[in-house]
């Protein structure tokens, strides 16, 4: 009897924490190309749990906006033996999910699979199991591997994003999951914070925080939130920037005179100066494979992107023509950039081809700034605005689908999409 | 009476400087700073003075931000006398210091703004210590775009915003 009250407890603060949740709206619009049609069955076992997953999943699949959801007209297989492949067949559907949940000890578990409908053959049959608290979690798993089985690509959705929630004076830094749910407030302060960064293995982020009475660069663990002051010179310390072997950072000191970009060990020692315009040099981003540097500079009149080879050489400007181009970054395939490029005052999110040098407008235009990749590439992160709001939003990297997520109250800022975990 | 000489000629040069610059659109043009006024002899205890002259509203020492155009960093010259009495009445108070603090409009990137609200300070820093104020008087730093004096997205708030601040310590 003990052990029921105890799990019926779990269950309502489960519940709590999802309703509590309830402020983020997520609205999508556009769809891609080509869609494929997936019947998800809600999970046999406890309804609210298997509800609760459901939504997670789906929420994933359609942000992504390479699916169509089928509806599965009432139909609730749940094992191998229950399906009927015609029926799916004939509602249009090219692939089926279906499995239990389980909840026992604190820990819930999800027997699932994934069926390919024409075939009548299964794609993935897996147990995946969490802590009570980690529902979310299992939820991105699931939608991973639907996601990865059907389109080849590696999924996104059990990956974390960070940003910048300022209200009034009050600054937080929030690290959430990639769909905006699962807040948890890192740093919460009344001096700003600006500019985070996630180390390549997504266990610490940097930040620029104003804490000390002018901009200083900090790195914190992910996990114990232990945090170290590594750069605060005179002037400011900004930008900062991980190298992808997670040795060094790149960041932005004025203690020599200009915003000039220097790279320094993540414990603060071995500081070295790489650029030396005099001009303002911002924004610096490592290529995936460690060789180059992406960075923002005025030093041709308007703020441009320019590249710097790390091995020596020549810095290549990059963008041309009207207006000015902020906040490079790194496409993981290492073979484009993405960056904010502004234009008859207003900001779109742009993509740019190494080789062709062709610029790509993904966002309508307004307010729309730092974006970053997702680390499949399929997808984008950035600041927009809605109604006066700084809000999050995404782009798919072909411009198609977009979305637009209503976090808590406040402005949204300076997200950035972490690692693969 | 070194430092004075030293002061006067750089305050000339600094406006040879000027002359030589189109005017830009600018507010009501500040009036110049009387430099040939001799000050009380350097032997005279700060303390001694009667009434500091920070504390005067009518004083141009009363003004304390200079206002930029979008993108831009170097003082119009009509700001330039107002900063060359702050850089008097430093040189004349050697136990003051000012915090100098650059901001800029929320157009561009959060770190350009940075950078170039660190060159806005770093420009009055530098015109201060040509003035007569001591480095060690002097600390430059920016807000970039994070501490918006006027909220909105229009140039009556970005004009309030794009600024550097002459913040003395108490």
């Amino acid at each position: 009897m003990l052990r029921v009250l105890k799990n019926v407890a779990a269950l309502a603060l489960l519940f709590t924490a999802l309703s509590a949740r309830a402020e983020l709206t997520i609205e999508i619009i556009g769809a891609g190309e080509h869609q494929i049609p997936v019947a998800i069955v809600p999970l046999g076992g406890d309804e609210i749990l298997s509800a609760a997953i459901n939504a997670i999943v789906v929420g994933d699949l359609q942000r992504s906006g390479l699916f169509r959801m089928v509806d599965t007209v009432g139909k609730t297989p749940h094992e191998p033996g229950d399906v009927s492949f015609p029926d799916w067949v004939a509602l249009g559907a090219d692939a089926l999910a279906i499995g239990s949940v389980e909840h026992a000890d604190g820990k819930i578990s999800v027997r699932f699979r994934l069926y390919d409908v024409l075939k009548k053959s299964p794609l993935v049959g897996e147990v995946v199991s969490a802590k009570e608290s980690q529902l979310r979690a299992i939820g991105h798993r699931i939608s991973d591997l639907i996601y990865e089985k059907l389109t080849g690509d590696k999924g996104v959705f059990s990956t974390r994003i960070v940003y910048v929630n300022r209200n009034g004076a009050r600054f937080k830094l929030i690290i959430a999951d990639s769909d905006g749910y699962n807040e948890q407030t890192v740093l919460d302060q009344n001096e700003p914070i600006m500019s985070p960064a996630w180390s390549a293995d997504g266990k610490q982020v940097a930040y620029v925080s104003f804490e000390t009475g002018h901009a200083a660069v900090f790195v914190q663990s992910v996990f114990s939130n232990q945090r170290k002051l590594i750069a605060d010179f005179r002037g400011s310390n900004s930008a900062p920037a991980w190298s992808p072997d997670g040795k060094q950072l790149a960041v932005v000191l004025t203690r020599d005179g200009s915003s000039q970009i220097y790279l320094i060990r993540p414990d603060g020692s071995d500081i070295r100066r790489i650029t030396f315009s005099g001009a303002i040099d911002t924004e610096p981003n490592f290529s995936p494979d460690g060789q180059y540097l992406l960075f923002t500079s005025d030093r041709g009149g308007s703020a441009q992107i320019y590249r710097l080879p790390l091995a020596g050489g020549l810095e290549q400007r990059q963008t041309f023509g009207e207006g000015s181009n902020y906040s490079p970054r790194y496409n993981p395939d290492g073979k484009s950039f993405v960056f904010t490029h502004r234009a008859n005052g207003q900001f779109y999110i742009s993509t740019q081809d190494f080789q062709t040098g062709q610029m790509q407008i993904l966002s309508d235009g307004g307010w729309e700034k730092k974006p970053s990749y997702a680390p499949n590439g399929k997808l984008i992160l950035f600041a927009s605005e809605s109604h006066g709001r700084g809000i999050l939003a995404s782009v798919s990297s072909d411009g198609r689908v977009k979305q637009r997520m209503y976090t808590q109250s406040g402005d949204a800022r300076e997200p950035v999409w972490g690692p693969h975990l | 009476m070194k430092k004075l000489v030293i002061s006067v000629i750089l305050v000339n040069l600094l406006a040879a400087c000027a002359s030589q610059k189109a005017p830009e659109a600018a507010p009501a043009p500040a009036p110049t700073p009387v430099v040939q006024a001799a000050p009380a002899p350097a032997k005279v205890p700060v303390a001694a003075v009667a009434v500091d002259a920070l504390n005067d509203p009518a004083s141009i020492l009363a003004k304390r931000s200079v206002y930029y155009g979008f993108d831009v960093d170097t003082v119009a010259d009509a700001d330039k006398g107002m900063l060359q009495a702050h850089a008097k009445y430093l040189s004349e108070h050697s136990n003051r210091k000012v915090e100098l603090v650059g901001s800029a409009d929320e157009r561009g990137s959060t770190e350009y703004n940075l950078a170039l609200g660190q060159r806005r300070a770093d420009g009055v820093k530098k015109l201060l210590e040509l003035g007569g104020a001591s480095a060690s008087q002097l600390r430059s730093v920016s807000v970039g775009e994070e501490k918006p004096k006027a909220a909105g997205h229009d140039e009556a708030a970005w004009s309030q915003n794009r600024r550097t601040d002459l913040n003395y310590a108490k």
